[in-house]
């Protein structure tokens, strides 16, 4: 395997990780807004209790993708970010006003307001800009580009809603649970909008998210869908989060492959849009002594706050 | 960008400063029992969680701010500052988990593993900061590429880290947040003396935050020397401008204050010292300098504001040592409660050691003038051709403002309400 596919790989990683924990925190500002009934303030409790120790690091995979882009594909960060300027603004003022109202939260209500609203604005842009990258020209404000956007916002809530079904007990998970299972009807509906989207306004998107190995992907991701349903139904907590999180991975890996072994569709490809083989060969090397530090102090963090409940 | 940089610099340089601060009166209070130190450190601790979560989002808009604001330039050179980039995202993970550890950890671990904890924070808070700067250190005298019609060829990319620049400029920086850190802290805590002077919790924390400011200033006036003989040696324009020194001449004198009027080729009414700026560039008092005029007129900085940031700095920092000396002085090492006017004068070392640092930024920054990377693109280059850029630029510096007031009204009334 040569050096641009691990960078690639690892990229795909750091992004799904991104989707899955930094998803969550954004999922938990969803559940903020929309808490309600007699545990409201309870619900409200909950969330924060589960983002606090964890929500910085679960943004660093954020920082981390981004430096993965602009040090091993210098082009094509620097066309990303021409071509998708609007989209990515926003998601960065989301995410500047979420970390700070999370940070300020304790002075007063209107912060509160401030991180609901933020956690919906940036997941709902960072998916009109995928949209807008997957259906060509950086077309972010496509019907397309617009459903993937809701999409992002449904899983996010549907990510955190499952996991926080994990980590409460009592009434308080029911609420979650309850929660869990509309988002993830809500985040299938979104799905199912997509490729019908497509189907109508941009065929040959249409045509990359039918091709054969996009509908086996779709085909395992809706099935991991519906097992989500199932645990949640049973109950079984601890595997609706493991469900939860593989069909997360096959929605990212059903973009990449629809996105037909381009970065940027029709523009740059990794091979093309590589940096100098130096570069390369010293990001990995970085990554695999870096990992050797991260790994533990993760285990460390996540085993010392995720293993009990509220 | 500018903007953003001047806010994450005074939020960074805290980030980097406090956790310093947090080793040494968490590791007093395990040493001798004093509750009194356990409560700065979880005071100081709150001030953490709300610095390092600014810090983190402006870390993250200056990532975006590098792609949405200078996209044609990264392109050119991510290539080669990737690097240090990818060490400080590393380093930023562990700063991010331990301090996730650190803060919400009080009641799940030892109080010994607890402290254990702020040591990685504190290492790689300080790891960050030097591989960012080293990026700067870069801009100044760039080095593990080459350039081969306008397309960045043979990277190094450990060379390009380990620039020429980048030992005295790390030193220069790291020591500046730990110099920041303790003034500001001594300073706040000074404040609360002039209006309560019994309030021992105040004493002791501003005795931590002088002694550590009594170690770190001195360091910082040597490691500020080595960066001048630095630019003697490899970036002469620059220590022209920081000097006003506009002729070539033997035994140069150094200029304190003055106005340099770049149309006039000369520094008025500065106080000259005279040979001492030979003698402290290259321990010679007969040694020639080189003037701003050697230079090709397109490549000279704005000398007037390189001068003048510079003298206010150096200005500043001398100032700052004679504080603290002062205060060692009249309050034995802080043994005895300082009095009214050197409580006031500690204030001041606060507001003193901001300036400082920012102006040493306008150095560095306004030094390079009129280039990004020395020699191979100009500033006016670098810049993105997006649309609505005005727009954006004046939407995230309210944003900054806006953060930077809600942050320093929660940090001003920490002390307080840790007493309610």
């Amino acid at each position: 395997m040569n050096d641009v596919t691990l960078v690639v790989l690892v990229g795909l990683a750091a992004l799904t990780l991104y989707a899955l924990f930094g998803g969550a925190d954004f999922g938990g500002g969803v559940w903020d807004v929309l808490a309600s009934g007699q545990r409201r303030e309870a619900q409200r409790e909950a969330v924060a209790h589960a983002m606090g120790p964890v929500w910085e690091t679960n943004h660093v995979w954020l920082i981390f993708v981004i430096v993965l882009l602009f040090t091993c594909f210098p082009p094509a960060f620097a066309a990303l970010s021409v071509g998708l300027y609007v989209p990515l603004t926003f998601v960065l003022v989301g995410i500047i006003l979420r970390g700070a109202a999370f940070a300020f939260r304790s002075q007063g209500e209107a912060w509160g307001r401030v991180f609901g609203v933020a956690s919906v604005i940036a997941p709902f842009f960072f998916g009109c800009a995928a949209g807008g990258l997957a259906v060509g020209a950086f077309a972010w404000t496509s019907p397309f580009a617009l459903a993937v956007g809701v999409l992002a916002v449904a899983l996010c809530a549907q990510i955190a809603a499952v996991f926080l079904t994990v980590e409460t007990g009592g009434a308080l998970r029911e609420d979650f649970r309850f929660r869990a299972l509309a988002a993830t009807l809500v985040a299938g509906a979104a799905a199912a909008a997509v490729p019908a989207i497509a189907a109508r306004t941009v065929p040959s998107t249409f045509a990359a998210l039918t091709s054969h190995a996009t509908l086996i992907d779709i085909a395992l991701t809706v099935g991991m869908g519906a097992l989500v349903l199932a645990t949640l139904a049973f109950r079984r907590f601890t595997l609706a989060r493991v469900f939860v999180a593989l069909e997360t991975i096959g929605l990212l890996l059903g973009w990449y492959i629809a996105q037909a072994g381009y970065l940027i569709p029709g523009a740059a490809t990794p091979e093309n849009a590589a940096a100098p083989a130096a570069t390369l060969h010293v990001f990995l090397w970085i990554v695999a002594i870096g990992a050797v530090v991260l790994v533990p102090s993760l285990v460390l963090l996540f085993g010392l706050f995720k293993a009990d409940r509220t | 960008m500018g903007t953003s940089l001047a806010f994450h610099f005074v939020f960074a340089a805290l980030g980097v400063g406090l956790p310093l601060l947090m080793i040494v009166v968490e590791g007093l209070w395990l040493r001798t029992g004093d509750r009194r130190y356990y409560r700065l450190a979880r005071t100081w601790s709150r001030a953490m969680l709300a610095l390092f979560a600014i810090g983190a989002i402006s870390g993250t808009t200056l990532a975006f701010e590098l792609g949405l604001l200078w996209p044609v330039f990264m392109g050119n050179t991510g290539a080669v500052i990737g690097i240090p980039f990818t060490l400080e995202g590393f380093a930023f993970f562990i700063e991010a988990i331990f301090i996730g550890i650190y803060l919400h950890g009080w009641d799940r671990l030892s109080p010994r593993v607890h402290w254990l904890c702020s040591f990685p924070i504190a290492i790689s808070g300080a790891l960050s900061a030097a591989a960012v700067v080293s990026v700067n250190a870069w801009m100044n005298t760039p080095a593990g590429f080459t350039l081969a019609h306008g397309v960045v060829v043979d990277v190094d990319p450990w060379k390009a880290v380990f620039n020429p620049a980048m030992p005295t400029e790390v030193l220069h920086t790291t020591l500046a947040a730990y110099v920041f850190t303790a003034f500001a802290v001594a300073a706040l805590y000074a404040l609360v003396l002039v209006r309560r002077p019994s309030d021992s919790e105040a004493a002791l924390a501003l005795r931590v935050a002088m002694l550590v400011a009594l170690i770190a200033i001195p360091l910082q006036l040597v490691a500020g020397d080595m960066s001048s003989r630095f630019d003697a040696h490899s970036e002469p324009l620059k220590l022209a401008a920081t000097e006003g020194q506009f002729a070539t001449e033997r035994g140069a004198p150094l200029r304190i204050g003055g106005i340099p009027d770049a149309a006039a080729h000369t520094t008025r009414f500065a106080l000259e010292i005279p040979r001492l700026l030979s003698f402290l560039a290259f321990d010679d008092v007969n040694a020639p300098v080189r003037g701003v005029d050697a230079f090709p007129t397109l490549e000279q900085p704005p000398v007037l504001a390189v001068h003048l940031a510079f003298d206010t700095m150096v200005g500043s920092g001398f100032t700052l040592l004679g504080i603290a000396l002062w205060w060692a002085f009249a309050t034995r090492l802080g043994g005895r409660v300082p009095a009214r006017t050197l409580a006031r004068a500690v204030v001041l070392s606060g507001v003193l050691a901001l300036v400082a640092m920012e102006a040493g930024w306008l150095v560095t920054e306004e030094g390079r003038q009129p280039w990004i990377v020395v020699g191979f693109w100009r500033t006016s280059e670098a810049v993105t051709t997006a649309p609505a850029l005005d727009l954006a630029f004046y939407g995230f510096s309210l944003i900054y403002v806006l953060l930077a007031v809600t942050l320093g009204w929660l940090l001003a009334h920490l002390h307080r309400r840790n007493e309610a």
